[in-house]
């Protein structure tokens, strides 16, 4: 399979505070990757390093064989990378439909009327058609998610960053954005997919990587990393306290 | 709003001449009041140095028409441009600068262009300069002539700014534009390049608030760098209008524009006293209103008066 993102010797820090140390990691084109970790593990700053909004302290990224280590995360969404906010940042005084527009106007770069189509499109994959003219600040939490990931998919991703996209759903809801999530992957995007809720998770992905303290500290199929002696140690038991 | 359109253009068949002045400076403000709202309110440019590009558009106009025989008028077109070149170097040395920093930032350039304007004895150096009477003249023979053309040539800078904004707006740019107003680090994220973006937004705004400078000063015939690059006319008041109005909205700038100049006509007598019923409105509104008085009306009635909203439009099948 070829490589589509890596990231080589990570690192990432704020003063005393380190967010990604040495992170190596690479994702194949066609993945499901799942990733867990305690709060404060440096999940979400992975997600901003690999999109741009964060700039590594060192080390590279490489997507599609090509440097983007010093690209921003607009560029870096052109070409390919999308991903959902953990709090979602709806353009709240713009309709459901504009919001998605940007992304298909701006980040998947379609004119005028295939943006149109890509929306309805994508709008109706994620269920949110019926609210399209909605402005996007009266939506409920749970829409504002299925928002994120309506605009994410609208960009044209190859490779989509979720970020807690099930936290705070029902069981009920929670099955329909598995089932969403696993036709996005059966047309051929590769998913990283940072979850709490940890059944969810196993539903899609078919590898898993558990960070702690900015580092990899487990990466392998699923059930056995979920075994492995280090995560019943480090995040069984920091979820146990939580 | 045909008929308005109507009246207003027909005003120097029927208007007095200080009712034609005053419906011009109307028109001039609500003009400033539109750029600064795409500034600030759309993209997130809160500059209080626009009175940099106002100064700068008065001042060539006074020098362009007094060393070159062509009517003043015609010399718009060139304020324009030449408003949107000088932008472009200081837009990438103050697009360094961010949040307050960049507010401040614009205002020490509007200082340095007054310093600099002040330089210039041809053109009266600290004390300023009239236009001479040939260049006067060159407008138009008589005086209600040359007042009706400068309230047309008013007229038609206006509109060409509300017609661009909306044209603007509905493009992709303004699409980004309005994604950048609502939340920036989405915008981003999805694709949109902010520097560019913004960059754009402030040099066309500087080219058209130059024209508005050139007009300005083109009415009044006479220019001097404390009236040009005079921080409270060209920006306080303008921020005044557009955040009583309603700030990143279309319809906000004329609402604040009309207030202002109610509150400006009937409080002008009080002195000092009007400058603070103004500064206590705007505290009031800001207060009980934030988002302006159409953002209160809007949010109660749901009304756009222009049609932004890009919609969905279902087949009923």
């Amino acid at each position: 399979m070829t490589e589509l993102l890596q990231c080589c010797e990570l690192s990432k820090s704020f003063g005393k505070v380190t967010v990604a140390h040495d992170i190596d990691l690479s994702i194949a084109e066609g993945e499901a990757v799942g990733i867990i970790g305690p709060n404060g593990a440096g999940k979400t700053s992975l997600f901003n390093l690999i999109t741009g909004t964060l700039q590594p302290s060192s080390g590279s990224i490489r997507f599609q064989q090509r440097d983007i280590t010093k690209l921003n995360s607009a560029t870096r969404c052109r070409s390919g990378i999308a991903r959902s906010f953990q709090i979602p940042q709806p353009f709240s005084a713009m309709s459901v439909y504009e919001n998605v527009l940007v992304a298909a106007t701006h980040g998947a770069r379609l004119p005028a009327k295939e943006a149109e189509a890509q929306c309805i499109n994508v709008l109706e994959k994620t269920g949110l058609l019926q609210r399209a003219n909605v402005v996007a600040g009266s939506l409920t939490l749970l829409e504002r998610k299925r928002l994120e990931l309506t605009r994410a998919l609208a960009s044209n991703p190859k490779l989509l960053l979720l970020d807690e996209i099930a936290g705070g759903l029902t069981d009920k809801e929670c099955q329909s954005l598995i089932e969403t999530i696993h036709k996005i992957h059966a047309t051929g995007v590769t998913l990283i997919w940072i979850e709490h809720i940890v059944h969810a998770l196993m539903a899609v992905a078919q590898r898993l990587i558990v960070l702690d303290f900015g580092k990899v500290i487990a990466d392998g199929e699923p059930a056995a990393v979920m075994a492995s002696q280090v995560v019943q140690e480090n995040y069984m038991g920091m979820a146990a306290d939580a | 709003m045909a008929c308005t359109l109507i009246i207003l253009a027909t005003a120097p068949l029927w208007a007095g001449r200080s009712d034609l002045r005053f419906l011009s400076e109307v028109f001039l403000y609500l003009g400033l009041a539109y750029l600064w709202n795409v500034l600030a309110g759309y993209a997130g440019l809160v500059s209080v140095g626009q009175q940099a590009y106002v100064g700068f558009g008065g001042y060539l106009l006074f020098a362009l028409a007094m060393n070159i025989s062509i009517t003043p008028i015609a010399l718009l077109p060139v304020v324009g441009l030449a408003g949107m070149l000088i932008a472009v170097p200081i837009a990438s040395l103050i697009f360094r600068l961010h949040g307050a920093y960049f507010a401040i930032g614009t205002w020490v350039i509007a200082e340095v262009f007054r310093l600099s304007a002040a330089q210039i004895s041809s053109l009266g150096g600290g004390s300023g300069t009239s236009l001479p009477v040939s260049v006067v003249k060159s407008i138009a023979a008589s005086r209600s002539d040359r007042e009706s053309f400068s309230y047309w040539a008013a007229l038609v800078v206006l509109l060409l700014i509300i017609g661009l904004m909306f044209l603007f707006l509905r493009s992709r740019t303004g699409l980004a534009m309005t994604a950048i107003r609502d939340n920036e680090l989405a915008a981003e994220s999805l694709g949109i390049n902010i520097w560019r973006t913004k960059f754009m937004v402030y040099v066309i705004t500087a080219g058209l608030t130059s024209m508005l400078g050139a007009l300005i000063f083109m009415q009044k015939l006479r220019i001097s760098p404390d009236a040009a690059f005079s921080v409270n006319d060209w920006t306080a008041f303008v921020i005044f209008i557009v955040v009583i109005g309603g700030i990143g909205t279309l319809e906000g700038p004329i609402i604040g524009t009309l207030l202002y100049f109610l509150l400006r006509e009937t409080l002008a007598d009080l002195g000092t006293a009007y400058l603070m019923i103004l500064g206590a409105t705007a505290i009031l509104i800001m207060l009980l209103a934030p988002k302006g008085i159409w953002g209160l009306v809007n949010a109660r009635f749901g009304i756009e008066l222009f049609p932004m909203t890009r919609r969905v439009i279902f087949n009923k099948d």
